[in-house]
């Protein structure tokens, strides 16, 4: 039988999980998430400059780059206590572009761009295409040569989260009929090239690019022959650190309903006390702590051969299941307050929506999964 | 007590493999039952008393337990090592599960001197079987209305009753009996007390119940002025149902001090990919089907679920928001598991589902179907499923009793 995974739990991140705890809790009450949801921007710019002095954005970069050097996995307690709370801020969009420069970037992109990432910059990725494909190298934007050192690009991407916010825009291109991604200055975006778009999760930001016309130095594009790494290890982090979210709302959103049926009364008793309410709910915690357990499986051994891999989708198929289950039951719990806007429960579903349609969802995975364990 | 993660550990381990190495006997010339529930023959019965004796006698049951009660004397990870080198060279169950597990761990938190110099050796070295004596015909789930009535009368409490799903009823040496010592409390739960009760003794009959699989596994028992020596109540008397419910996190595992070993043995995800892996559709490979592999993939996601529930309970800082919430899941997760994953591999064997245990066409002797069957043993005994959701609900998410 191979190695699939296993738990592990580093004085770093129970460091870490610790702080998230606190400062997420602080920073993001929900009165405060329900205010961003209607503001241009989205997130607070105090609390997002305060993550980048703590170093939370170089939490797993190299110390050469100014970062703490830790593990990925590092980040997982974080991202869990951002997406428990609905923390908005451009966090996840900026750790994986650092993981992608990481991967498949020059020394040059490493040295000019990690160091002010760590201390605070934000940047972002530009993947998503008209397809919908959550194969990362299917692509149809194409950067060519323009002369004098030049690359023009051409095509649209969608779905590119915090592009605003970001002074980077990491863009995935053929260049020379391979897949590769190239670095875009937000300075050679032209005005009306980033339209907002509608999404399902309000607390979220995403834009659609246009890259037509488009240039940036030659200089920009990553190491070709670090391509097809880079794009695998965007893929596994990004599931790891959306497991990650995923798992924090679940819990938050248990939470949520847990409360309601112990307040609520019908028929003369608290609601919680029908089973027919009470045995979903706990099946849907139970969902919960299996998605957490696959979720510290895959921060411990994501970097592992074999395991990383396995245990990185796994924890997404969980995450998947129990979320979806769990807010959904939540809305339905909650009666006619349920059905309204001003109840939380909406928050979280459509959050676990917005999670499945990022890289790949629970049946997507599983079906990677049969690949690699049948 | 020597520290884990020594040499001594180390060269317990290496003994404890050596010794499962030569005396696991891959075939005794019979079946031997999966679970402590499914022991039905005479034969099977002696063949498992006497394979955990000389377990014990090697050292490698009980070794946590206290020297002067015939223990081993040493840290748990020795008898962690002993179970796992069991674990691995596939040794057969132990057999005196309800005294290894349940009755055990409670005489060494809860019990008299007398008791534990009287009962745990003997619990170990299988000389004593134990059963339990909690399901009445007419008090299943709702275990704290028991009416099997005891009745002080000089130095012993006089039995009347019946009890139900008594698992080794037949072979047992003693019972953990719950018995009602007062019918006039407000609440139903103050008037039942513990004992530990004489099974071979005159007022104490067993009727075998013959299971849904066809087999004999355990017993209706009923008790007609049978009589307990007083000094064999646990806890004071009236304090039965407290004391019930700490055997019950013994069952459910989320208490320890158990002797070791293993008292079943499930087919995993993992067996039934193998089961997968020799069976057909439509000309090809049953695992060539879509719906079939993701159903196999989510059997593997849900018993790595499982073990990494395990393992995270050993991880505190994982566990600060609901201390209780995993020990208090784990046996609606592992029960309901276990009861689907046969249920699918019979799915998995095609025409051949149609056998059953005994016809010589039956895939893998018929255990899939057997095993199904059986798992309902677990999801039911020992609180059903809808009593676990009840407790999770209430004890772990705080929800107002049902």
């Amino acid at each position: 039988m191979q190695d699939i995974g296993r738990i592990g739990f580093s004085e770093e991140q129970a460091d870490l999980l610790d702080a998230a705890t606190v400062f997420c809790r602080e920073k993001s009450p929900i009165a405060k998430v329900r205010r961003l949801i209607e503001d241009e921007t989205g997130y607070d710019v105090d609390v997002w400059r305060e993550m980048g002095e703590l170093g939370w954005l170089g939490i797993a970069a190299p110390e050469v780059y100014g970062g703490l050097g830790l593990p990925i996995g590092a980040v997982v307690p974080m991202l869990e206590q951002m997406g428990r709370r609905l923390l908005a801020s451009p966090f996840l969009s900026t750790t994986l572009a650092a993981q992608a420069l990481l991967v498949g970037g020059t020394e040059g992109q490493k040295q000019a761009l990690l160091p002010k990432i760590a201390a605070g910059t934000a940047a972002t990725l530009a993947l998503v295409e008209a397809s919908g494909d959550w194969n990362l190298e299917n692509i149809q934007c194409a950067a060519t040569d323009a002369g004098a050192g030049a690359l023009r690009l051409a095509g649209e991407k969608f779905l590119v989260c915090d592009a605003a916010a970001a002074a980077w825009i990491i863009a995935s291109v053929t260049y020379e009929g391979r897949p590769n991604l190239v670095v875009i200055e937000k300075a050679a975006i032209p005005q009306g090239a980033l339209r907002r778009e509608t999404v399902i999760d309000e607390t979220k930001r995403a834009f659609a690019l246009s890259l037509d016309g488009v240039e940036t130095p030659k200089a920009n594009l990553f190491d070709p022959a670090r391509a097809s790494a880079a794009f695998a290890h965007i893929h596994l982090a990004a599931n790891l650190l959306g497991s990650a979210e995923m798992c924090g709302g679940t819990q938050a959103v248990i939470d949520y309903t847990v409360d309601y049926l112990k307040t609520r009364k019908q028929f003369g008793k608290l609601i919680g006390s029908y089973q027919a309410l009470k045995h979903p709910i706990v099946d849907a915690y139970v969902g919960y702590e299996q998605a957490r357990s696959h979720l510290y499986s895959a921060a411990h051994c994501f970097g592992e051969q074999g395991a990383g891999e396995i245990s990185t989708r796994m924890a997404k198929a969980q995450a998947d299941a129990a979320f979806s289950y769990a807010a959904d039951r939540a809305i339905q719990f909650h009666g006619g307050f349920g059905f309204t806007y001003d109840c939380d429960a909406q928050l979280y579903r459509r959050s676990a929506i917005w999670q499945a349609a990022q890289y790949g969802d629970g049946a997507y995975h599983k079906r990677r999964l049969a690949q690699l364990l049948l | 007590m020597t520290g884990a993660g020594s040499k001594e550990l180390n060269d317990f381990g290496a003994a404890a493999d050596a010794w499962f190495r030569e005396n696991v006997d891959p075939d005794p010339g019979f079946m031997l039952p999966l679970t402590f529930m499914e022991v039905g023959t005479d034969q099977q019965f002696e063949w498992l008393r006497d394979w955990q004796n000389r377990v014990y006698e090697a050292g490698f049951l009980g070794a946590a337990w206290p020297e002067q009660y015939g223990g081993g004397g040493l840290d748990p990870a020795f008898q962690a090592e002993a179970t796992k080198a069991m674990r691995r060279h596939n040794g057969p169950i132990m057999l005196n599960a309800i005294g290894l597990n349940w009755t055990g761990p409670l005489l060494l938190d809860l019990g008299s001197e007398d008791h534990k110099k009287t009962y745990l050796q003997r619990i170990l070295s299988a000389e004593d079987i134990w059963c339990q004596g909690f399901s009445e015909p007419e008090n299943g789930s709702d275990l704290g209305n028991a009416q099997t009535r005891a009745v002080r009368d000089g130095d012993a409490y006089v039995v009347n009753g019946s009890k139900i799903w008594t698992t080794l009823g037949r072979y047992a040496d003693h019972m953990i009996l719950l018995a009602r010592t007062d019918s006039n409390t407000p609440r139903k739960y103050d008037g039942l007390s513990f004992l530990l009760a004489p099974m071979k003794t005159e007022g104490v009959r067993t009727v075998p119940i013959r299971k849904l699989t066809g087999e004999h596994g355990f017993t209706q028992t009923f008790f007609t002025d049978a009589r307990v020596p007083v000094d064999r109540l646990v806890g004071e008397e009236g304090q039965g149902w407290g004391v019930a419910m700490r055997t019950l996190e013994y069952e459910r595992g989320a208490r320890g001090g158990q002797a070791g070993g293993y008292v079943s043995v499930q087919a995993d995800a993992w067996d039934v990919l193998e089961l997968a892996r020799g069976m057909q559709r439509a000309g090809a490979p049953a695992l060539d089907d879509p719906v079939l592999r993701e159903r196999m993939v989510e059997f593997i996601i849900e018993i790595q679920s499982l073990a990494l529930c395990r393992q995270r309970l050993g991880v505190p800082a994982l566990n600060s928001d609901r201390p209780a919430g995993l020990p208090l899941s784990s046996k609606l997760m592992n029960t309901e598991f276990a009861r689907r994953v046969n249920e699918f591999a019979i799915t998995l064997t095609g025409a051949k589902g149609a056998y059953y245990v005994g016809d010589p066409s039956a895939v893998d002797d018929g255990i899939w179907a057997r095993a199904y069957l059986n798992a309902f043993s677990a999801t039911i005994g020992g609180g059903t499923s809808q009593i676990q959701r009840n407790i999770v609900g209430e004890h772990v998410l705080g929800l107002p009793k049902s």
